[in-house]
């Protein structure tokens, strides 16, 4: 008997579900299948390709055209458009970011404890966000109107003399930045509320037990660590949108005057598609993605590090 | 260290009565609980005597001064909440020293980087190191000073909290259900080191529970809330042994009191000067597990059958279905007593002077109560 | 002893401070949309004056709404903005959704790779691959069609995160007993997992609504015939083909294209609120 039963146990397999596997492996690569394709065709390759292409002197519809490794990024080191481009853009980027998660904190901070009327108060401060940019651009554009825009004609009620906001090297970065922190400033809004509701009411009550003198000091001690995380998040959020500017740029002043807006996606649009220079839009364009990288990258490894234990 | 009057104190949120006028007095030095089921407003007391909400009508006094005017930070109390409330980005030992900090540093000195740096400042701050360093070794938390409370289990933050309220020697320690948070186990733990610091720091108590074994086994008085009003107030052997209401009687103690409708011959055999009850309908009497034993079913008042036995070991609670009595009447018994069993039929006997009587209304009718037959 | 206590309706200094705050702000925040449409309802002789007043002494609300329709052909607009807009939010749901569920639920070999794909994708925002995009629809000959306006958006690696955080946190449970019901993957997919994943949804499609109406950079480029332009590239056409003297049109043209989404916003306002603030906090 012994025999037999060893001679009659090796061969036979345990049953899994192994069987099933190969089967819902292939039906899961059908799923997958378009969306990897896409991916690759519509992502990916284009990456590569637009590497690529900043190494040639490309110019679109050209039949001649050659590798010239790095000169692109070469000339572009030597022209001053484009650091002039990547310093205003920088500065866009400060003033937008400051502009709207301050004033989005602000207002949500505001908003704690005004009750019944908070969604209200919610629903116009969001409003910009979803508007359409550029139509609101040229909105702006026309209350920016030396002679017969709104924002002239209420300055001049307090004294200040009318400016052609838009035409003046000095004030044209500054307007777009205004139009950037008053169209962004709602969603900063939106997450520091979320933020905000996800503070412990008992964390108040007891700053207040331990003697927290004043609602400064409990901001202090209470809402502006445990909102830490959100705000950092906010911060690079609002940065990454911020180097994108683009609309508001094109619509109301063309890089201009004498340069004074022009942003890095601009450039980037006039070299590529304003004067076919491909070659040289796309080593722009990498040098884009590379910011991009680094902000991104700080978002997902400084936020998520320092989230603090809770 | 003082006394607490609670005066009159009325609260109602949007139409619904929280406190229904509660008087109150805390002693100087006393740890005085207060127990009841949720919902019965007793949280919301103890907020308001802290000063983190108002009360509609009423007054407190601390230390026989008036102090309704008073925000909570200038009250020099202490409170300890349900989930600890620790500061989730600060160490232990920031989280004790924040009301150091707030109270004894300008807000000059409270900067971070620079504030140290400032004249004088560095003296408070090793005064307020040497403080906290004192109540962690007290409260045995010392090593786990530069952790932060994610890092914690239930019973360390529990200390931390406590090492906060204790660092400032507040006038009176206010805890809202401190132990709710932790395993069984750990509760019977922190019980009595709770009660052992109490005794050791001396100083007033108002501890806010729904569970009534803490408040019985930690307190010099109890005070039993239902409702938004103080049904009684007493030490665990007045409120246990000789209850004013029905309710009282029904909330403390575990197994749950034994009660009875008691009619007028019921009455009689039970020994009771039914002549003295203003109103005999609704007469209800009620006995603890411990004051009846079993006796033979034939002639006795009160008897029925044994549905269920619990066996504790140390203890036998005997579960009898009694004519008289709407829930099972439990019984405790001697395990080395012969066991009934399941089934059979015994008659109880009920000790005369352990026997309460409540009327209709559930007021507790203390001269009713005869010799026994 | 007694002292009746005024309750917590107080009206203190602080609340008058922050409502007027509140209130300011509010102006200023709704200024440019209460200008653009008082401005659409007046004739060019009240536009054009320094004397400025809100509600128009004349209404010309007629003559630049029904110009607005006509001359710039804003009808189209509107359409082509719809067409846009559904279609690459309905491609991009019928290629995400599948593959966040298979992500989610399935092992399968290239999972990471894939997962690392879309996580990778993440970071590239559009506007760097457009030279190449438009280079390879310049190839194809698919410039200036419907086509070069939605395919570049087809994927959306995002909504194939967000689809797949969500699917994570529904229960295997419920896909295996469907499995054992002898459903089949794809019927798993549009059965089981789309009824259940409503709010995730709906703020996907909240989310890529509002970014494809509203989006510039790419139509821009892709397309110059005026018959296929999107809301935003017809605003600014018009401004550019008309200004200075038709500012009442432009801005009536501005006020439709704007109200849209502003109407759908103020009628499902927590929907779209839940939603961006859930697609930010991810």
């Amino acid at each position: 008997m012994t025999d037999m039963t060893i001679a009659s146990t090796p061969a036979a397999p345990i049953a899994t579900d192994r069987p099933r596997r190969p089967h819902e492996e292939r039906a899961a690569w059908g799923l997958v299948a378009p969306a990897a394709t896409l991916i690759v065709v519509i992502l990916a390759l284009p990456l590569i390709v637009v590497v690529a292409l900043s190494l040639t002197d490309y110019q679109l519809g050209a039949k001649l055209w050659r590798f010239v490794g790095l000169a692109n990024y070469a000339d572009l080191a030597k022209d001053p458009v484009f650091w002039r481009s990547i310093a205003n853009t920088a500065l866009y980027a400060v003033a937008v970011v400051a502009g709207s998660t301050g004033l989005g904190l602000a207002v949500a901070l505001m908003l704690q404890g005004t009750g019944a009327l908070a969604p209200l108060w919610r629903t116009i401060f969001f409003l910009p966000v979803m508007a359409s940019l550029v139509a609101m651009a040229i909105v702006w554009e026309f209350m920016l109107h030396p002679t017969f825009g709104l924002v002239n004609a209420v300055l001049g009620l307090v004294g200040v003399a009318p400016m052609n906001w838009l035409q003046n090297g000095a004030t044209a970065l500054p307007a777009l930045a205004v139009i950037g922190v008053w169209q962004q400033f709602g969603f900063a809004m939106v997450l520091f509320l979320a933020g905000l509701s996800g503070i412990p009411t008992a964390l108040y009550d007891a700053a207040e037990m331990d003697g927290a003198p004043s609602a400064w000091a409990r901001f202090r001690l209470v809402t502006w660590p445990l909102l830490a995380p959100v705000t950092l998040f906010v911060v690079v959020i609002s940065t990454i949108r911020s180097f994108q500017v683009f609309d508001t740029v094109h619509a109301l002043t063309r890089g201009g005057p004498n340069k004074a807006t022009e942003v890095l996606l601009y450039t980037m649009y006039a070299e590529g598609f304003e004067f076919f220079r491909t070659g040289r839009a796309a080593a722009i364009a990498v040098v884009f993605v590379a910011a991009m990288l680094v902000l991104t990258l700080t978002k997902v490894l400084v936020v998520e590090k320092r989230i603090p234990a809770r | 260290m003082a006394r607490i009057e609670i005066d009159g104190i009325t609260k109602t949120f949007g139409r619904t009565p929280v406190l229904r006028g509660i008087d109150l007095d805390v002693g100087s030095g006393e740890f005085l609980s207060l127990v009841g089921p949720s919902g019965c407003g007793k949280s919301t007391l103890l907020r308001i005597i802290a000063g983190l909400t108002r009360e509609d009508r009423g007054a407190i006094r601390l230390a026989g001064a008036g102090v309704d005017h008073l925000p909570a930070r200038d009250r020099d109390l202490a409170m300890v909440f349900q989930n600890y409330a620790l500061y989730p980005h600060l160490t232990v030992a920031e989280n004790i020293a924040v009301p150091l900090v707030m109270r004894r540093l300008t807000p000059a000195q409270r900067l971070p980087l620079v504030g140290r740096r400032l004249s004088g400042s560095r003296a408070a701050h090793a005064a307020i190191a040497a403080d906290v360093a004192r109540v962690a070794e007290t409260l045995g938390i010392a090593a786990l000073a530069n952790r932060r409370p994610g890092e914690l289990s239930g019973g360390q933050r529990q200390r931390v909290a406590l090492g906060r309220a204790m660092v400032r020697r507040p006038k009176a320690f206010l805890m809202d259900e401190p132990l709710s948070n932790l395993d069984a186990k750990l509760r019977v733990e922190m019980r009595a080191e709770i009660a052992a610091l109490h005794r050791r720091l001396e100083t007033t108590f108002v501890y806010v529970t729904h569970d009534q074994a803490e408040a019985m086994t930690m307190s010099d008085r109890i005070a039993v809330m239902m409702d938004g009003s103080i049904l009684q107030v007493g030490t665990p052997d007045e409120v246990y042994a000789d209850p004013d209401d029905l309710r009282v009687a029904e909330f403390v103690g575990s197994p749950k009191i034994n009660v009875i409708a008691a009619d007028g011959p019921l009455a009689v055999a039970l020994g009771l000067d039914v002549a003295r009850v203003p109103d005999p309908m609704g007469l209800r009497l009620a006995f603890r597990a411990e004051a009846a034993t079993l006796v033979d079913p034939t002639g006795a008042a009160l008897a029925g059958p044994v549905v269920h036995l619990e066996n504790f070991g140390g203890d036998l609670m005997v579960h009898l279905a009694i004519a008289a009595a709407t829930a099972l009447v439990v019984l405790r018994r001697d395990p080395h007593d012969p066991r009934p069993r399941i089934g059979e039929t015994w008659g109880l006997s009920i000790r005369p002077d352990r026997l309460l009587a409540f009327d209709a209304a559930g007021q507790r009718l203390r001269s009713i109560v005869g010799r026994a037959a | 002893m007694t002292r009746l206590v005024l309750s917590s309706r107080r009206i203190t200094v602080g609340a008058v401070v922050r409502n007027a705050t509140l209130l300011a702000l509010a102006v200023v925040t709704l200024a440019p949309f209460v200008w653009m449409v008082s401005t659409s309802l007046k004739a060019p002789d009240e536009i054009l004056t320094t004397d400025l007043h809100l509600w128009p002494h004349r209404f010309a609300a007629d003559e630049n709404y029904s110009r607005a329709f006509a001359a710039v052909p804003l009808g189209r607009y509107l359409l082509n903005g719809v067409i846009v807009t559904a279609t690459i939010l309905a491609l991009q749901l019928i290629i995400a959704v599948p593959a966040a569920f298979a992500l989610a639920k399935s092992e399968f070999r290239g999972r990471r790779l894939l997962f690392g794909a879309v996580l990778f994708g993440l970071l590239v925002p559009y506007h760097a691959i457009a030279v190449p995009l438009f280079v390879g629809l310049h190839a194809l000959g698919l410039l200036d069609t419907y086509a070069a306006l939605v395919t570049p958006f087809s994927i959306s690696v995002f909504g194939i995160f967000l689809m797949r955080q969500f699917f994570q946190s529904l229960p295997d449970d419920l896909v295996d007993a469907a499995r054992m019901d002898g459903m089949s993957e794809l019927a798993i997919v549009w059965r089981v997992m789309v009824p259940a994943a409503g709010p995730a949804i709906s703020a996907f499609a909240i989310f890529s609504a509002v970014a494809h109406w509203n989006d510039y950079f790419w139509p821009l480029i892709a397309v110059s015939s005026d018959t296929l332009f999107t809301p935003p590239l017809g605003v600014v056409a018009f401004r550019n083909d008309d200004a200075g003297t038709n500012y009442g049109v432009l801005m009536a043209a501005a006020t439709v294209i704007v109200t849209p989404l502003v109407a759908a916003f103020l009628l499902a306002q927590r929907r779209f609120v839940e939603g961006i603030a859930f697609t930010g906090v991810k």
